[in-house]
């Protein structure tokens, strides 16, 4: 942990991706940090949490990310350096701050990671793009493909913020986040001893989007778009790489990436540069801007091509503004993006190896008459004869079970993820079990430790959205059928967004059973605290929270009480009101 | 191996817990020691409640992919018996296969058995080192808890990986916390002194 603090510009040390944006955002001097926990955003909060006094800046963990935007707002309206992390989920809660503080524009410079979780390795819900937000909101977003980069795309985030008044965001991926390789530190900014010297000096016309005002402000914000747009047609960050032994020289094809696709693409032209002709000689144009794109350089790239390939992961949103573009130069210019990458997960190095030999043997017929080289044939056909074992947690056995490797005919069972030996968890399961007959209740599903509850041999899940939402939905289903319903929500979610689901489902009168599952800790995530965890002197009791919503059957249970558990449970499960049970037993994991 | 390699791509495989991502960070740090490029990559949160998981560790002269692409590491180290045949995905014939004899059941599936897992092993590569490293540890030292360090400790002795024995020592020293140190040390000479070095 000392390293990331190393103040010698030029040394290299090896750093998770999350952690170099740290250490980005330290030699820029950051001022304020907020975030709530998400995982792969998770490191760069913790990473705050364990140096934030020691360098002299602020840091919390906010109870959502939209509070915790709120916060940097309020910070950079004060004049201060500020970075917000979260997952791509939290970017949804956050939208609602976001759009009009692009209006507002920054005072203090203002940086936000946003990291997406393609494959959904630590993700329910929903396999997101974030990349929308910038066409939505006209956030410029930066897309940084490895831990270097991921240092000196933040450093550049908070020149742009600072030169265009304007938030910033840096958009990550798993396997960016949680790569680690070496980097090359920079200089530390100054450690501050006394205070940020910070004001807030009013100024309405600036911070106040009130109509007709907003829609000046509008204009301004893409009168800003076109000027960064100008930056990003000079930025080295969008950069062309011409690699050796072209096939001819007017290449009449080309590739365009960023991000982790970047990467992959490298490493296919490695290969097939070092084993035949082909590929290796492509030109790659590699955006660092994913917004506002340079597009004039994307077409003075594309105006001689017959073809090109983006390779991008997720949804083609690069491909169809290449297809744009093109228009205006080429119009002739076949684009393929999706038709040779899937749309669904992660790309992996050997899909990449795969599109583009496919890519680039089609040219070379063209070109030269030349069949495909074995080499590439034998790529491809590596690359699709075996299927990736998958991990993840959803979906059912059938392809569970499969076998990756074709000769081996054996079954390879899956493992999944299990709540861990002791976990308190166990005896909710076991209450639960001895109280209702399964068949007849719905159990309602939360983000956390407990959507684990949806695996086998416990299947107490029925449904499983995005946090906060169990209670939510419960409602709904309760007023639709009248139906018995358990609902599990835990204590972090409940912070983060179940208050307003319980105080709807007060006030509209229904009447599920709420089991608030209090570990007092964010423990999915990486255990980091929230305002009732036991390490915060005088936290919110979630007790006084429900019971000034105005609920009446509300019962705290340690669950170890088994009987008095299963008893509360059933004599709940038949109230006419909203009931709510408090499980209090702390996570195996945390200290006491 | 004193020549340095061009690329050799590292998969370490098991179960969550089984400490994956110190290990990749001691590997991580060796190859720097060494002066090669490295590129690494893991998964944290869901992923490690005790489901299978697998980090990857590339080093050479330069790495672009943190991913090993299908086929081609050269070394596997299964902390877990079951799990290496998933790791098939990544090998070929001449992929060498460091694996603790060590099983952790899965919840409701029949376990399978060691000579079924070796003979379906034996398939993708000849190259299988199956050493009893949870066994010795745990006699040894009292705890199985640092079978991992002993086998990446013995692929340097053995010559598995192109890392030598000082610079993963160097590097167990700036990764592993003070109170962890002295066993882990004692781990690393254990693999030192152990029958399959010699």
């Amino acid at each position: 942990m000392e390293e990331i603090l190393f103040n010698k510009p030029g040394k290299k040390i090896i750093l998770l991706g999350n952690e170099a944006i740290v250490r980005g955002a330290l030699e820029e001097g950051v001022n304020f940090v907020s975030t709530y926990p998400g995982t792969p955003a998770s490191e760069i909060g913790d990473t705050f949490f364990k140096i934030a006094k020691k360098v002299g800046v602020y840091f919390e963990y906010s109870t959502n990310e939209k509070v915790a935007l709120e916060a940097g707002i309020g910070a950079s309206f004060s004049g201060l350096k500020t970075l917000v992390a979260m997952k791509n989920f939290g970017l949804n809660v956050a939208l609602d701050a976001l759009f009009p503080f692009l209006y507002t524009g920054t005072k203090g410079p203002t940086v936000i990671i946003v990291a997406d979780d393609p494959s959904c390795h630590s993700s329910a819900q929903s396999e997101e793009n974030s990349r929308f937000v910038a066409l939505a909101t006209h956030i410029p977003v930066l897309e940084p493909s490895d831990p270097q980069e991921c240092k000196d795309f933040t450093k550049l985030a908070f020149q742009i913020s600072e030169k265009f008044k304007i938030p910033v965001i840096i958009r990550t991926t798993t396997r960016v986040a949680h790569q680690s390789a070496p980097v090359e530190l920079g200089k530390l900014a100054p450690y501050r001893t006394e205070g940020f010297g910070a004001g807030f000096v009013k100024d309405p016309k600036k911070f106040v989007t009130l109509p007709p005002r907003v829609l000046e402000m509008k204009k301004e914000l893409l009168t800003k778009i076109e000027k960064i747009k100008e930056f990003s047609e000079k930025s080295k960050i969008n950069q062309i790489y011409r690699l050796p032994k072209s096939i001819d020289g007017s290449s009449r094809v080309g590739i365009i990436t960023s991000g982790i696709s970047y990467l992959y693409v490298r490493e296919t032209l490695k290969e097939l540069t070092s084993h035949q002709d082909g590929g290796g000689g492509l030109p790659v144009l590699k955006l660092g801007f994913f917004y506002p794109l340079p597009e004039e350089k994307i077409k003075n790239f594309i105006k001689n091509f017959k073809k090109v390939l983006v390779i991008e992961e997720l949804e083609p949103h690069l491909e169809k503004e290449v297809e744009r573009l093109a228009k205006d130069v080429n119009c002739k210019l076949k684009v393929i993006g999706k038709d040779l990458i899937p749309e669904v997960g992660e790309l992996r190095p050997e899909i990449v190896i795969s599109a583009i030999a496919k890519f680039a043997n089609c040219k070379l017929k063209a070109k030269s008459g030349r069949s495909s080289s074995s080499r590439c044939d034998s790529i491809i056909e590596n690359s699709l004869k075996t299927e990736l074992p998958c991990y993840g947690s959803e979906g059912e056995e059938e392809d569970l079970s499969s076998s990756p490797i074709e000769n081996l005919k054996l079954k390879i069972p899956r493992r999944l993820p299990q709540l861990c030996p002791g976990c308190p968890y166990w005896l909710v399961i076991s209450a639960i079990k001895k109280a209702v007959d399964l068949k007849k209740v719905i159990f309602g599903g939360e983000i956390g430790c407990y959507m684990l509850f949806g695996n086998s041999p416990i299947n107490l899940q029925d449904y499983l959205s995005c946090m906060g939402s169990s209670v939510g939905i419960a409602h709904g289903i309760k007023k639709a059928t009248g139906q018995k319903i358990i609902t599990f929500v835990g204590d972090s979610s409940f912070f983060h967004a179940g208050i307003p689901a319980l105080i709807n489902t007060v006030f509209n009168k229904s009447n599920p059973l709420i089991i608030i599952l209090e570990n007092r800790t964010t423990a999915m995530t990486g255990h980091q605290p929230h305002p009732g965890a036991p390490i915060i002197p005088n936290g919110i009791k979630i007790e006084e929270i429900v019971r000034a919503c105005g609920v009446k059957n509300l019962k705290a249970i340690d669950p170890i009480n088994q009987k008095e558990f299963v008893a509360t449970i059933k004599e709940f499960l038949n109230k006419k009101e909203t009931s709510v049970i408090i499980v209090q037993r702390p996570c195996i994991w945390i200290k006491k | 191996m004193d020549k340095k390699v061009n690329q050799f791509n590292t998969l370490i495989v098991g179960t969550g817990g089984q400490g994956q991502i110190t290990l990749l960070q001691i590997l991580t740090e060796a190859a720097l020691i060494e002066g090669y490029d490295v590129k690494t990559s893991e998964l944290h949160g869901l992923s490690q409640r005790g489901g299978s998981v697998e980090v990857h560790i590339r080093f050479g002269k330069k790495i672009f992919s943190p991913l090993i692409p299908q086929g081609q590491a050269d070394l596997i180290i299964g902390l877990e018996m079951q799990e290496c045949l998933k790791a098939c995905y990544y090998a070929n014939p001449k992929t060498n296969f460091l694996i603790n004899k060590y099983i952790v059941p899965i919840p409701l599936e029949k376990i399978l058995p060691e000579k079924e897992i070796l003979d379906n092993l034996k398939k993708v590569s000849k190259n299988i080192f199956l050493i009893p490293a949870a066994e010795i540890c745990q006699e040894k030292l009292g705890t199985s808890v640092v079978a991992g360090v002993y086998l990446i400790s013995l692929s340097s002795f053995k010559n598995l990986i192109p890392i030598k024995p000082t610079s993963l020592f160097e590097a167990i020293k700036k990764i592993i916390p003070e109170k962890y140190l002295e066993l882990n040390l004692k781990t690393f000479k254990l693999a030192s002194d152990s029958e399959a070095v010699k």
